[in-house]
């Protein structure tokens, strides 16, 4: 039966079938990003004696769980045809609200949670309201909302505040053990619950089959009866939100608030979003490419402390190569579906 | 220096609001003019040791970094373009001068020879910026990138070019000589505001002289008609992103110059945001097609005079980021149909309301 099947296939057209060797192209970026993680991965282990621990690889999760959740925030933004480049100032924001709130005001940290992150949202909304409502450009729009959010962090306080909360440090210090001395951070739990929410929302709802929409083609969203303006919103809302949260996040982490925290991170979120595959120009890429955007973004400052004779810039020069890789890649592929 | 335009007939306002110069220069006479009455003495200038000196001397010198890179951008964004990497490249081009002008202290004074002659230096400078720029141009016009998304892998890339080149440090600059571009007088004008406005000038000499700014004009208003009517786009797009980077490398001899060393982490950042928000105060449209490079000169100007009030004014110089999202926010406002149109439908309302 499949013999026939596959010697009658390139006769017959009338029932289309997928050739089995080749993978659908729509994932083939996605592809290409888990492999790249995946020999880096195996290269790192090759080279470097303890590279392959499970520890090593949940590390790269907990020191980037902040990127990983900032990063899912600006996948959607960068799906429909958008960018978010207030996202690193928010999050500086966030982590400044916090610490002034907790060690100077002393309000209760779960007060505090709930308003930062509400403070993130109102904040992209804005920004998506601004860019919906009167056509502006979302480059220019979010560049001054970058400049505002982090003029405002210096407004609270130009030095670091450190917090020594204990709600704060419990949480920074809390592991979940996974079996032998493997353990993540909260940070990290919380990173992986984005991700599957971002899945979800992309993949499962109304609000993620829109968004594709609005990417694809904004005029024709509109002509389907789809919701584009409110989605619009909606869209740079989660990413302020995802940014607030990674600013939480932050705060277990560095148990400060700095207006200079996460210094040029909208470069790395937006350099994670398209090495995981989604393209810049809107309406096509997958959340969980993202995941392994930041993944592989995390493994290539492993490699680097592995090593000890790179510098750490490094890291800046091996991310705009393979940023250059993935659009290079991007433009072939566009060329190929057109 | 830019006095004479508040000076203007109340009969020919009209006319000349519909200018496009006239809100950018106007909001720079009223910078002018506030700084002015909070310190009487910022219009002040002096003849001191064979050159002027007084705060207008001081903003325009400041500015003159600002004002090159701004130059540049307004002509790649008029061309529906858009730079994103002049920070780093300016980084890039100061390392590149530091390391090859050199310096160290023995025993304690400073050494006054260069590893190369400066001339040698300043051209390896400008001529790695200038690479810089081919490599941008070269992306968007051989692969088809988005300006933003071409330019973006330079400035992610470049800090760590400019660090791989100084050796991730600080490099302090001892040789007297090359301080002359940052801190030196010609003809009693600061010489980084003279390298600028030579630049502007050759810039409009050459727009205006030749077919080049009708070039830029056509490419940016309607791409496919201009290479349907046989304009080289192409060239003309790799030559633009090769001058605004030269600009870039140019503002960063001023400023490593300026301040004597060379910083990849931070000489230069938020420079490319600066230069945009230069152009969009001085009225160019960052839908390309228009531009005015005048406009862009006052927007730079703005900029810095808003940052030396912010500074005299002895608020924390840190609010002059809010200062300056609040200006950009106002100015991408007022330059949207959108909201004009909405303001006028309020305004008819109201009209409407009372008559």
């Amino acid at each position: 039966m499949s013999v026939e099947a596959t010697s009658t296939r390139s006769r017959s057209d009338a029932r289309p079938r997928r050739p089995l060797p080749r993978i659908d192209p729509r994932y083939v970026p996605l592809a290409a990003t888990i492999s790249l993680f995946l020999a880096m991965a195996a290269a790192g282990s090759v080279l470097y004696d303890g590279f392959f621990a499970p520890q090593v690889f949940l590390n790269l999760l907990i020191d980037n769980a902040f990127l990983c959740i900032v990063a899912v925030g600006m996948t959607f933004v960068i799906l429909t045809g958008g960018i978010d480049l207030s996202v690193g100032a928010v999050l500086a924001l966030t982590t400044m609200i916090s610490a002034q709130l907790v060690e100077r005001n002393g309000v209760s940290p779960w007060l505090v949670m709930p308003l930062v992150l509400a403070i993130g949202a109102l904040f992209g909304a804005a920004q998506g309201y601004l860019v919906q409502r009167f056509r502006l450009q979302p480059f220019i729009v979010t560049l001054a909302g970058m400049f505002l959010a982090r003029g405002l962090c210096y407004l609270i306080s130009t030095e670091s505040i450190s917090i020594t909360h204990p709600v704060y440090s419990a949480i920074a210090q809390a592991r979940v053990r996974l079996g032998g001395n493997a353990s993540l951070s909260v940070s990290a739990v919380i990173a992986l619950a984005v991700v599957l929410c971002g899945m979800w929302l992309a993949h499962a709802t109304r609000f993620g089959r829109t968004v594709y929409a609005i990417g694809g083609g904004e005029a024709s969203a509109q002509l389907m009866g789809l919701p584009v303006g409110a989605t619009v919103i909606r869209v740079y809302m989660l990413s302020g939100f995802c940014s607030a949260l990674g600013g939480v996040v932050m705060t277990f982490y560095m148990l400060s608030g700095y207006s200079l925290h996460a210094l040029g991170l909208e470069l790395d979120a937006i350099a994670a979003v398209v090495i995981g595959g989604t393209l810049l120009t809107g309406g096509f890429g997958y959340v969980i490419g993202t995941l392994f955007g930041v993944l592989i973004l995390g493994i290539i400052q492993t490699l680097i402390v592995f090593d000890g004779t790179l510098s750490s810039w490094w890291t800046r020069i091996a991310v705009g190569v393979l940023l250059f890789a993935f659009c290079l890649l991007q433009r072939l592929f566009e060329a190929r579906r057109s | 220096m830019r006095g004479e335009r508040t000076e203007r007939e109340p009969g020919q306002r009209a006319r000349w609001s519909a200018q496009p110069l006239f809100w950018p220069a106007v909001t720079l006479a009223a910078l002018l003019a506030i700084s002015a009455l909070v310190n009487p003495s910022f219009l002040r200038l002096e003849w001191v040791d064979g050159h002027l000196q007084g705060s207008l001397i001081d903003v325009v010198n400041r500015a003159a970094p600002l004002m090159l890179v701004s130059v540049g951008m307004t002509l790649v964004i008029a061309i529906r373009g858009l730079d994103i990497s002049v920070g780093a490249v300016l980084a890039i081009s100061a390392a590149v001068a530091a390391v090859l002008i050199g310096g160290s202290l023995d025993a304690g004074t400073a050494v006054q020879t260069s590893r190369f002659p400066m001339s040698v230096a300043i051209a390896g400078a400008l001529g790695v910026a200038m690479l810089c720029g081919l490599w941008n141009g070269l992306l968007v016009v051989k692969t088809g990138m988005q300006p933003i998304v071409a330019t973006l892998i330079l400035m992610v890339a470049g800090r760590g070019i400019a660090q791989l080149i100084t050796d991730g440090r600080i490099v302090t600059l001892y040789y007297s000589p090359y301080f002359y571009i940052g801190n030196g007088f010609l003809l009693g004008l600061p010489f980084a505001f003279c390298c600028a406005a030579l630049v502007a000038l050759a810039v409009h000499v050459a727009l205006t002289r030749t077919a080049l700014g009708l070039f830029i004009r056509s490419i940016g208003s309607n791409p496919v008609a201009a290479r349907v009517a046989g304009v080289r786009a192409p060239l003309i797009t790799v030559a633009l992103y090769v001058f605004s980077a030269l600009t870039a490398g140019v503002a960063g001899l001023i400023i490593s110059s300026n301040v004597k060393s060379a910083d990849g982490n931070n000489a230069g950042l938020f420079m490319e945001l600066d230069a945009i928000l230069a152009v969009a105060l001085g009225g160019t449209p960052l839908t390309g097609g228009r531009f005015s490079l005048a406009g862009t000169l006052i927007g730079a100007l703005i900029l810095q005079t808003l940052t030396s009030m912010i500074y005299a004014s002895g608020v924390p110089p840190e609010v002059n980021m809010v200062v300056k999202a609040a200006l950009v926010f106002a100015v991408m406002l007022l330059q949207s149909p959108e909201f004009r149109a909405l303001v006028r439908r309020v305004a008819f309302r109201r009209d409407a309301e009372s008559a």
